[in-house]
Formats: C-alpha cells, sequence, structure tokens
C-alpha cells in the first residue's frame, strides 16, 4: 500500500473505530506492564540470591559475617515456631499502635480541618513534636509503664499517627471551592456535603496516609522492643545479635519484612474496597495498572 | 417583555473586605430577566460578572440592594431551583457519568427511576449517549462540561446558571458546546444566565446581552439581540452579527477595556 493511500485509509475509519484500536493498544500494553511487574522482580530476587550464595561459598565468609542464603533458609525453617511466637507479640502491638494512631489521628485531624483556632494552637505543637526522635523517649516511657505490651503499643502510635493527621487535614482542605458552592447551590446541608463530596475527595490522600502509618508501626514496634522487652521480634533480633546468631538475625529480619509487607498490603486492600475507581486511576498514573 | 419579571436586581452591590482593606466588587447593578430568557453577562475579568452571579445563587450576600426571584405564576425555591456549571466540570470521580448527572435529582429528592430516563435522554440531548457508564476520567475536557452541563439540567430547575462554562476548552469544542447548550435551551426553554469573555459567544447564544466595565463592576448597556432562532454558524459571518459585535467592542474601547494603539 502506498503512503498515501494508507493515509486515505486511516481518514475513512470512524472515530469509533479509532477509539476502538487505542482502547486495544492500550489493553495490550497493559497486559505487557502487568506481565513484567510481576517477572522482572523475581528475577532480580533470584539474580541477587544466586550471586549472593556463590560469593559467600567461593569466599567462605564466616557465617557470623555473612551466612549464605541457604544457611538463613535453613535458620527459618528451624526456628518457625520461635518466629512464629514472637511475631505473634509484635503483631499485637503492631495491631493496637495502628489502630490507637486512627483512633486518635482521625478526630485530630477533623479538629483541625473544622477549627481554625485549633489548628493554629496544635498543628505547630504537632509538627515540632514530630521533630523529636521517638526512640529517645522510649525509654521514658518504659520508666512509666513498663516493659509490657503498653509501651511498645504507644511508641507504634506516636511514630504512626502524624502522617493520618496530616494527610487527612490536607485532603480535607484541598477540594476545588466550586465543588462546595455548586454543592450549596443545590441546596445541600454541611453534613451532607461533607460526606458525600468532601470526605470522599479526600479518601485517597487519607488512604495515603494511612499506608504510610502502617509502615511506620511496625517500625514503632520493633523500636519498642529493642529498649526494653521480653518477647516479640526486635527482642527476638536482639537476642540473636548476643549470640551472634547471624542466621537468625536475617530469618527475624525476613520475617519482620514479611509482616510489614501483609500489613501493608491489607491496607491496600481496604483502600481499594473503599475507592476501587480511584484506586485504579492513581495506579495507571504510577505505570502499575 | 412579559408582565412580572422573573429575576429583579435593584441597585445591588457587593464589597468584598480582606485584611482591613475594602474592594468595590459591583455597585448599582440593577436589572429584570423576564421567564425563558438567555441573557449573557460579557466584561473583562474582575468586572464582577461571577460576583453577580454567586448573588444570584444565593452563595453570596449582598451589601445594598434588592434581589427577587421568581414571581407569583413562578416561585422560587434557593434550595432546589438552580443548576449551575462552573468553568470546571467538577464531576465526581467516583461516580459514572450518569450518576454524576443524576447527583442533584437524589440531593433534591427526586424519582430515582424518571430521573435516570431523564438524565438519559440529557445526555443523549449533549451528544453523549452511549457514555453513561464510563467515569469522567475516561472522558475528554469537552465530555466533561457536557456532563456538568447535563447534570444542571436534571432537577429542573428555574435557573441556571453558567460561569464561563466554555472558558477551558478548545475553539471547536467551544462552538460545538455552544450549539448543544442553545438546542438544549431550545427544548427546555429555562431562564439561564451566562457569564462569558467572548463577546461572540453572548451575541451567538443569548436574547440579550449585559455588558459590564470593571472598577467598580457595574452593568454598562444592556443589547437586544434581534436575530432569529434557531442561529446557526453561518450567521456569524452576517451583517447583523458583526454589528452587534462591533457595538459591544466599541463600548470596551470607549471604557479603556481595550486599547487599540
Amino acid at each position: 500500500m502506498t503512503t498515501q493511500a494508507k493515509i486515505h485509509d486511516d481518514a475513512a475509519l470512524t472515530i469509533e473505530q479509532v477509539e476502538a484500536q487505542v482502547q486495544d493498544r492500550q489493553a495490550r500494553h497493559q497486559l505487557r506492564a502487568r506481565t513484567s511487574a510481576v517477572i522482572y522482580p523475581i528475577m532480580t530476587v533470584i539474580g541477587t540470591l544466586a550471586a549472593w550464595e556463590i560469593v559467600a561459598r567461593a569466599f567462605a565468609i564466616p557465617t557470623f559475617l555473612l551466612p549464605a542464603p541457604s544457611a538463613i533458609v535453613a535458620s527459618l525453617v528451624e526456628h518457625t515456631g520461635l518466629l512464629l511466637k514472637h511475631g505473634w507479640v509484635t503483631t499485637v502491638e503492631i495491631v493496637l499502635g495502628y489502630l490507637l494512631s486512627i483512633v486518635v489521628g482521625v478526630p485530630l485531624a477533623l479538629a483541625i480541618f473544622m477549627s481554625p483556632a485549633f489548628s493554629r494552637s496544635v498543628l505547630p505543637l504537632l509538627v515540632s513534636s514530630q521533630a523529636m526522635p521517638k526512640v529517645a523517649v522510649a525509654p521514658l516511657l518504659l520508666v512509666w509503664f513498663g516493659f509490657g505490651l503498653l509501651p511498645k503499643v504507644l511508641i507504634a502510635f506516636l511514630i504512626a499517627f502524624f502522617p493520618i493527621v496530616i494527610s487527612m487535614a490536607v485532603g480535607l482542605a484541598s477540594i476545588e471551592p466550586e465543588k462546595i458552592y455548586l454543592a450549596r447551590s443545590m441546596g445541600l446541608g454541611a453534613a451532607a456535603t461533607f460526606f458525600k463530596i468532601r470526605l470522599p475527595s479526600a479518601l485517597p490522600s487519607i488512604f495515603g496516609g494511612l499506608k504510610i502509618s502502617i509502615t511506620l508501626a511496625v517500625v514503632g514496634a520493633v523500636v519498642g522492643e529493642f529498649v526494653g522487652g521480653d518477647a516479640g521480634l526486635g527482642y527476638l533480633l536482639m537476642v540473636a545479635n548476643g549470640n551472634i546468631d547471624t542466621p537468625l538475625l536475617f530469618a527475624g529480619i525476613i520475617a519482620l519484612t514479611v509482616q510489614g509487607v501483609v500489613f501493608y498490603v491489607l491496607v491496600e486492600l481496604a483502600e481499594r474496597l473503599a475507592i476501587p475507581r480511584q484506586t485504579a486511576a492513581n495506579a495507571a498514573v504510577l505505570g502499575l495498572a | 417583555m412579559t408582565a412580572e419579571p422573573f429575576i429583579r436586581l435593584r441597585n445591588v452591590r457587593k464589597v468584598y473586605r480582606s485584611q482591613g482593606t475594602e474592594f468595590l466588587a459591583v455597585s448599582d447593578v440593577t436589572m429584570d430577566v423576564s421567564e425563558g430568557e438567555l441573557i449573557s453577562l460579557v466584561g473583562p475579568s474582575g468586572c464582577g460578572k461571577t460576583t453577580v452571579l454567586k448573588i444570584l445563587a444565593g452563595l453570596h450576600d449582598a451589601d445594598g440592594g434588592t434581589i427577587r426571584i421568581g414571581n407569583a405564576r413562578t416561585p422560587f425555591d434557593p434550595a432546589r431551583d438552580i443548576g449551575m456549571v462552573f468553568q470546571q466540570a467538577l464531576l465526581l470521580k467516583w461516580r459514572t457519568v450518569l450518576d454524576n448527572v443524576l447527583l442533584p435529582a437524589e440531593i433534591v429528592g427526586l424519582p430515582m427511576k424518571a430521573s435516570r430516563s431523564r438524565a438519559r435522554d440529557l445526555l443523549n440531548l449533549v451528544g453523549l449517549a452511549g457514555y453513561e457508564d464510563k467515569y469522567p476520567q475516561q472522558l475528554s475536557g469537552g465530555m466533561q462540561q457536557r456532563t456538568a452541563i447535563a447534570r444542571a439540567f436534571i432537577h429542573d430547575p428555574k435557573l441556571i446558571l453558567m460561569d464561563e462554562p466554555f472558558g477551558a476548552l478548545d475553539a471547536l469544542t467551544r462552538d460545538q458546546l455552544v450549539l448543544d447548550l442553545q438546542r438544549l435551551w431550545n427544548e427546555t426553554r429555562m431562564t439561564v444566565m451566562f457569564i462569558t469573555h467572548s463577546v461572540a459567544e453572548a451575541v451567538f447564544l443569548s436574547d440579550r446581552v449585559i455588558v459590564m466595565t470593571p472598577r467598580p463592576g457595574q452593568l454598562d448597556r444592556i443589547i437586544d439581540i434581534e436575530l432569529p432562532r434557531p442561529r446557526t454558524l453561518a450567521m456569524r459571518e452576517s451583517p447583523e452579527f458583526n454589528a452587534y459585535n462591533r457595538q459591544i467592542l466599541d463600548l470596551f474601547l470607549a471604557r479603556g477595556v481595550l486599547r487599540e494603539s
């Protein structure tokens, strides 16, 4: 076909046909992107582990310095019961700390959004409190609340609640003013405007904060266990460190990582249930769809 | 003009205050609009067009003068009888096109089944048949704005207020939407108050064009457009059409809104 004829041919397509072609091309592109999103990271992990194993064996690196992946797997298998037991303790701390963050953070964000006076008097304190390293406060909490569950939950909460507050307050405030005008011109009351338009508009931002917070809650719980605990994965890491049991140290780190990822995925699932359309749209922007 | 006007503004005045300074946004705005009229407000930025619209919508209170909407024959309830269109479509991302159009019907509490079929008719009128179940992000800017226009008409409001609804669109889409709006208005004969920067758009659409000039924003002149309806694109080349254009542009030149040298 000559170029001339081809152009003529294209011009003869109706707009619907062009649209269909574009959609088809996008669908194929998405499928490719989705497959590579799974395969590429798996290949990277396998490659890295193989190189690690080879290097550890070839140079006979002492296990206490850098155990080979096979040694770590062996430790994981050997200590499964121990890891599960301590992992459960940490899980309870994370969940309680995270729930406390939500229970405190959401009303705080609402108050900051609704009352400029409250915002002015509390927000600067809140922001400066975030500059303070929470790890430094951990010993104090231990003095006050002992070695039990409570100080760990409180540290997780202290580290995790701030993103919830900020993302929710910003999300609520960042709606176009015209949308509020539109609602008012339809005769929608203040409360109905909030629940029908403002809150749903803020949900993507709120979930952004919730996702940051869950990873921070994991950090908080472990920090609490480091400082003073008799159980939990953080405590197990300290013990393994003391015994120079480096494979167990790695196994503990892996357990913590898995735990963090599972929690993150759970929050993301909640997001998908709450705002299916927008999650899909955001994922498309990030190239994750 | 028929007996009793639908909208009656007398010496309306609005002052904005911010950080101790006062700014007279509109002053001495007086006009009557009869039912079923399509009126345009044209003028440069800052001439108070949007302020007049917001006062009519009940979003701002006037600082002086009287405002009355509705008359004995057609009572007016500000909570349900206004449809608004802004420069942005302002659609809700989590609702389909159809559900976005249905939002006012839902808020006002109309029976949903009848509203749904009316929404389909409206979408059909603005050329969006087949897009009912799409989401706003999947539409072009022009299509989003069409959805917003359909939304403004869904609950049969008695007054449609449009604040530069085509301002963010390309010229071709604009032409199409102006034609769509004319058709929609022709079928419904609602009272429409339309704000625009475009003199040609105002002349093309309106029964009357209200020319506003800034500092302070006030009505300069009200021009009756006596072109036959429905108006066609070809009419834009006609001497009558151009005479109206010229008249308004001359007014802007005389007021220093436009400068030729």
